[in-house]
């Protein structure tokens, strides 16, 4: 995996994943780009597509520009002024919408299915190939994530909850491709 | 640097053309259906497939648990199926480690018998059997319950107690049949903990799971398919 600020398309997808967490985070306090940055590591730990700085601050201007949020500089003696972010109404509204409606279930559309229904059709890939490789890659993903679990500290719970999860999905994942080949080959 | 090439790495377990059918009431069941596998020394892989792939069938057989209908099974350079069922038995003692999924610990016993007993039958002495259980109850923090009964441990420390007693005699290849099975998340994780200790000091293990969790601490994932190896990868 690359920087993802070097993948324009990447840039934009992950602002959009940030763009709730910030307005959650600013629903409780004003704060500045920074502190945003580091209360979303402090929280979700390692196992979070952690943004650089610039994928926040790009968000904040967006958010600003939809009239979610609104910001002021504030004079710091020592060093040069930082521009603090606060809630709109309007910004609430939005955060309080986000958190009361149920979030997103598992997808439909699923990129490798449709690689493993089109792609034999034209004579691309063979299925078992593909199923096998999509395994390779999703073990890799567990390996990944039992690193994560073990270098996060236990008292990190909403860190270890999300590694957790993840992990469920990945099973689950792992479980439909058995079906996949059980089906198809 | 030139040279002769290396000698090609000394294989633990082999089986070639392994067929196990199962019959019952006129029905012929094949649970293997011709399986090719290798494991190297100290190499930890992990058997993966669908229920009924014959991934439990593989290890009971290599085992000795289950006599094959057919193929090889080479242990240590041994050749082992029809061996005796005393044969299999001596074979068992000195080179096999078994953990399944319910620890089935002997109740009559202590904790720290239970480990022991597959040493002193392995023909180490009394004291290096005390020696090894303290190490591996130790390990496994379960020092404090090693005068106790079985019952008196929760199901996840009985589990513990069973890898303990697989390991107990050193044995040359551990095999692993859903060793985690029953376990809550924090258990598995002290299970697969050790699972992976054992490995680093050299121990091959060979282990069926459905959980991929389980499985991508192994070095190796061979998936099996209606009795045949449909996948054998090496994370590289």
């Amino acid at each position: 995996m690359g920087d993802p600020g070097s993948d324009p398309a990447r840039v934009v997808e992950e602002a959009s994943i940030v763009r709730q967490p910030l307005l959650a985070l600013l629903a409780k306090e004003p704060a500045h780009g920074y502190e945003l940055k580091l209360a979303l590591e402090q929280t979700f730990g390692a196992a979070y597509p952690s943004p650089n700085i610039g994928q926040i601050y790009v968000t904040l201007k967006r958010l600003e520009a939809d009239g979610l949020v609104r910001s002021q500089d504030v004079e710091q003696t020592t060093r040069p002024n930082k521009r603090v972010y606060e809630l709109t109404p309007a910004g609430r509204e939005v955060v309080a919408a986000w958190v009361d409606e149920p979030s997103d279930g598992p997808r439909v559309r699923d990129e490798f299915f449709a690689k493993l229904i089109l792609a034999p059709r034209a004579g691309l890939a063979d299925q078992m190939e593909l199923i096998n490789k999509q395994r390779h890659h999703y073990y890799r993903l567990m390996r990944g994530l039992n690193d994560l679990q073990d270098s996060a500290s236990r008292q990190d719970s909403a860190a270890r909850l999300l590694v957790e999860g993840t992990r469920l999905h990945l099973q689950a994942d792992l479980d439909w491709l058995e079906r996949c080949q059980e089906e198809l080959v | 640097m030139s040279g002769p090439a290396p000698a090609p790495a000394p294989v633990m377990l082999r089986t070639r053309k392994l067929v196990k059918e199962y019959r019952a009431d006129g029905l012929c069941v094949e649970a293997l259906r011709g399986v090719d596998i290798e494991l190297a020394f100290g190499e930890f892989v992990a058997v993966m497939g669908p229920s009924g792939s014959g991934k439990s069938t593989l290890l009971h057989v290599i085992g000795g648990l289950a006599a094959s209908t057919s193929g090889e099974v080479w242990l240590r350079g041994q050749r082992v199926d029809g061996l005796s069922k005393r044969d299999w038995a001596i074979q068992r003692r000195r080179h096999i480690g078994y953990v399944f999924q319910t620890a089935n610990l002997l109740s009559t016993m202590t904790v720290a018998d239970n480990v022991e007993l597959p040493a002193i039958l392995s023909g180490v002495s009394a004291r290096q059997a005390r020696q090894r259980r303290e190490e591996l109850l130790d390990d496994l923090g379960l020092t404090d319950k090693a005068r106790v009964a079985p019952s008196r441990l929760s199901g996840g420390e009985q589990q513990r107690v069973a890898l303990a007693r697989a390991l107990a005699h050193h044995p040359s290849l551990l095999l692993a049949d859903e060793p985690t099975g029953n376990l809550d998340s924090v258990n598995t994780r002290d299970v697969l903990r050790l699972l992976r200790r054992t490995h680093a000091e050299g121990q091959a293990i060979l282990l069926v799971t459905h959980d991929a969790r389980v499985a991508s601490n192994a070095d190796r994932v061979i998936n099996l398919y209606d009795g045949m190896v449909a996948d054998d990868w090496s994370f590289g």
